[in-house]
């Protein structure tokens, strides 16, 4: 992703004051419809864990956000509106698409974990397929940032890579060196899973500050400490999910 | 509301249907010939005249120059990408076309676009219904294959514009069909959708969920179906009777067409029979003759069968799922009664499949369910909801010819992105977009649908002004953009330019053409119903003038039925179909009590010597309100 989301603490969220009188009937009304007249309302800049009215806290119950996801559909598919105003049918595209944008990133753990990180101001350094990919096509050095811990390791692999790249080329086959691939794969398999549960760690830090933070502390040192900790661990698990490819591509021809 | 009826439309490679729901029950609406499948054949008559469907299908071999089949293959495609189906299919192109135009394609001595042929066939589909309803139709739900890309969905619309109609939603076939399956069951689970059609490959898997019917993925091949087993078929056939009876047919369209036709008939009795005959007549008194084993069709058509696999796969993959996860599989289109296909499926899954419905019409059957949701709803469909997704990914062309996703395949639709662009010259007032579709990672290998061009922007020093713009895809799976510079806070324009596709004026001028005809087409057709209702009543009222009832009448009473008969005599051969429709009306109510006489007179004359259960009424007035017209027994 090229996007650049606003900078940090500047997304909206919804509260009282900001939502305005309801277009139709002129009374107070709630977020999606108003509450007095049932009539949709224009859509608001709202960020993903807001429009679901959720803090932007990370361990979510999934099922209770599918449920809700359900819900709203019932209440903001295009569907519903096919005769409604065009004026009407436009904004529920535009919340149509909100909800299932808003769905679709907060129920990937991953998908949740960065978007969090881009509306706290974060810039995720891209280790993405795009980005390396684009950096190949361009010539352009990447920061390649390996993980110390893999260091050793990935100059291995990296030779091993190498041989077995030759060797298809010259039509041969080595036998181990490709059961030695495998090997590798499947250690960087458990490294990458075993990420995922330090991440669940890190979420409950965070979820934790956002608590403390609701009762008035002031916890931003701790919360950028965090962040930078996910960002790290993003960035060593797309490096070796990028390995892990490299690996496929290799043994798979 | 009867204008505010929305049937469901299946335009289908080979078959086209259109069908409503009948209070909870979705029915297919048949053409005059009875038959609910029109073939999507367009032929051009000596006379100029457009013919439809099975009519236009003799055209096929008897002036192959002015007939066309399969058009849904060329829908939103450029000259480039067809180069593999004129090898294969009889496609004439005009010959001025223009690189980078709108393929045209010729029918004799005119030629028209694949969005006007398709329209063609939606207007007798439209035709078909209003004949059904005696009323007009404007609003239809259109199905198109889930793998559909942004240009062919919008050609698929123009069409439907073009046939004059309002098209309230693009419904992705297997996404239909599993409407239709769905209705009765309430069921929560997981299922899959195999649509094997004419043309055309899909493959969904959807999660059900108290009447949300939510699709997870999908995948497909746009150019995959029982046109390509036909067509290998056909030039094993070419081959044969070049080697054996050392003729070359190949440039003989109408003897290409009688063995397609030849093709298509073995092909479907395989299904039903160990072997099949091809018997085709050719020039100068040759005869082509060979019989095809099960085995054999098998056999040749194997490597095509197991084009269907990999993409089964893919949406498995993409949904997270192993074949056991599957809770039941559901078959549509045509080419899944041949018996391999079933078995494949089976093996694919591990699940007998589904095939109660007719695979020819469930897909038009669930563009009814949907059309009824589009409605308003009705007690059989309140509860459902079609969450659909986009089965292409959408990027844009980034530095290098690389292609930056967007918008990921297989996300809910509607769905959006917000990209930021910038100038990289100082003073630059203009910045191209290039909006592509696909997975490959290269530009050059996906599907370019559109270049963007920002114009108006302020000029400022490079990098500095910060261009916002939103794709958008909607809930037919089409792209829309918008943009906006944000320092200035000025709208961007853009100038759109569809890679493929119509523009908006073309479009514009040629619903003017055929609106105006489908107009005038439905007033003619309802002033000549009405003249023929005249006609019944009349010849009625002569017999009833002749029997016994005539003469119960006061004399007030037969005068005023002769001046209503006077009047309606006087308008029927107007073209007022208003005042022949009033005539009506007056003479049938001025004729109840004669009709009623006639009534007694018939069951009492008839009940001398008969018992009550043979008692006929025969030809003459059978109700005690005879003259009505007997059509249009739906609601209104």
């Amino acid at each position: 992703m090229t996007a650049s989301q606003k900078s940090g603490g500047t997304s909206i969220i919804l509260n009282n004051e900001e939502l305005s009188a309801c277009w139709s009937c002129g009374s107070m009304r709630a977020a999606h419809f108003c509450s007095s007249c049932g009539k949709v309302q224009p859509p608001l800049p709202a960020d993903y864990f807001s429009f679901f009215g959720l803090p932007r806290k990370l361990d979510i119950d999934t099922a209770a956000l599918e449920r809700e996801f359900y819900q709203l559909s019932r209440k903001l598919h295009p569907d519903l509106y096919a005769r409604s105003s065009t004026q009407e049918q436009g904004w529920i595209l535009e919340k149509s698409a909100q909800l299932n944008d808003a769905y679709r990133t907060l129920k990937d753990p991953i998908a949740r974990t960065e978007y969090l990180l881009k509306l706290e101001g974060v810039q995720l350094q891209e280790q993405s397929k795009n980005a390396t990919d684009q950096a190949r096509a361009t010539g352009a050095v990447k920061k390649q940032v390996v993980p110390p811990e893999l260091l050793e390791e990935v100059f291995e692999l990296n030779l091993q890579l190498e041989e077995a790249r030759m060797n298809r080329m010259s039509g041969e086959v080595d036998e181990d060196l490709a059961h030695q691939l495998q090997q590798t794969k499947r250690h960087l398999q458990q490294k990458f899973d075993l990420l995922f549960q330090e991440l669940r760690g890190y979420w409950a830090e965070w979820d934790g500050l956002v608590a403390h933070a609701e009762g008035g502390e002031d916890t931003s040192d701790a919360r950028r400490k965090v962040c930078d900790k996910m960002v790290a661990l993003l960035n060593r698990r797309s490096y070796i999910r990028n390995l892990v490819r490299d690996v496929n591509e290799v043994l798979e021809g | 509301m009867s204008d505010e009826r929305v049937v469901g439309i299946d335009l289908g490679t080979t078959n086209s249907l259109v069908a409503f729901m009948q209070g909870n029950e979705p029915v297919v609406i048949p053409g005059e010939d009875g038959s609910s499948l029109v073939p999507s054949v367009v032929a051009l008559d000596s006379a100029g005249q457009i013919i439809v469907g099975s009519p236009a299908r003799k055209h096929l071999i008897e002036t192959p120059e002015r007939a066309v089949y399969s058009v849904k293959r060329l829908m939103g495609r450029g000259v480039e990408d067809i180069q593999e189906e004129l090898k294969l299919f009889p496609f004439r192109l005009a010959e001025d076309l223009q690189p980078g135009e709108v393929l045209r394609i010729k029918l004799g001595d005119k030629d028209f676009t694949p969005p006007e042929i398709s329209a063609f066939i939606l207007r007798q589909l439209r035709r078909n219904a209003e004949r059904y309803f005696g009323a007009p139709v404007r609003k239809a739900v259109i199905t198109v294959p889930a793998y559909f890309n942004d240009a062919q969905r919008q050609a698929t619309k123009d069409a439907g514009r073009i046939a004059g109609l309002e098209v309230l939603r693009l419904v992705n076939e297997p996404t239909a069909a599993s409407l239709a399956y769905g209705l009765d069951k309430k069921k929560n689970g997981i299922i899959a959708v195999y649509d094997l059609g004419g043309g055309t490959f899909d493959i969904s898997i959807l999660k059900l969920h108290d009447g949300i019917f939510e699709v997870i993925a999908t995948n497909g091949d746009t150019h995959l179906g029982g046109d390509d087993i036909d067509n290998l078929l056909i030039s094993i056939a070419l081959d044969d009777i070049q080697g054996d009876l050392g003729v070359d047919v190949r440039r003989n369209a109408g003897v290409v067409q009688a063995i397609r036709k030849a093709v298509i008939e073995a092909k479907i009795r395989l299904s039903s029979e160990p072997e099949a005959t091809l018997d085709v007549e050719l020039p100068a008194g040759k005869k082509y003759q060979r019989t095809i084993s099960r085995e054999q069709f098998i056999q040749l058509a194997e490597p095509i069968f197991q084009r269907t696999v990999a993409p089964c796969k893919q949406a498995l993959k993409d949904a997270g799922l192993r074949p056991e996860q599957i809770e039941e599989v559901v078959l549509v289109g045509g080419s899944t009664r041949i018996p391999r296909v079933r078995q494949l499926v089976e093996e694919l899954f591990q699940r007998v499949p589904h095939s109660e419905l007719n695979p020819d019409e469930v897909v038009a059957l669930g563009a009814a369910v949907q059309a009824n949701i589009l409605a308003g709803g009705s007690e059989a469909t309140e509860e459902m909801l079609l969450l659909d997704v986009t089965p292409l990914s959408l990027g844009i062309e980034a530095l290098g010819g690389v292609v930056a996703k967007i918008i990921q395949r297989n996300s809910t639709i509607p769905a959006s992105a917000t990209e930021h662009f910038t100038t990289g010259v100082d003073g630059q007032t203009n910045v191209a977009i290039h909006v592509l579709q696909g997975e490959r990672e290269l530009a050059a290998d996906c599907r370019s649908l559109a270049r963007f061009d920002l114009k108006g922007i302020p000029p400022m020093p490079a990098g500095l002004p910060r261009i916002e713009v939103r794709f958008l895809i909607d809930a037919n799976g089409i792209l829309n953009v918008a943009a906006r510079e944000q320092r200035s806070g000025k709208e961007a324009q853009i100038a759109v330019q569809p890679s493929y596709g119509l523009t908006d004026d073309q479009v514009e001028s040629m619903i003017l053409d055929s609106f105006d005809n489908a107009e005038e087409d439905f007033r003619r057709r309802q002033v000549i119903e009405a003249r023929n209702d005249a006609d019944t009543i009349l010849s009625a009222l002569a017999k009833g003038r002749s029997g016994p009832g005539w003469q119960q009448l006061t004399a007030d009473e037969r005068k005023r039925v002769e001046k209503l008969e006077k009047a309606l005599r006087a308008v029927m051969e107007g073209d007022e179909y208003a005042a022949i429709r009033k005539a009506i009306d007056a003479l049938n109510q001025g004729t109840m009590h004669l009709a009623e006489l006639m009534m007694d007179e018939a069951v009492s004359s008839a009940l001398k010597g008969k018992t009550f259960e043979q008692v006929e009424v025969g030809e003459g007035p059978s109700a005690p309100h005879p003259f009505a017209p007997a059509e249009f027994k739906t609601e209104r």
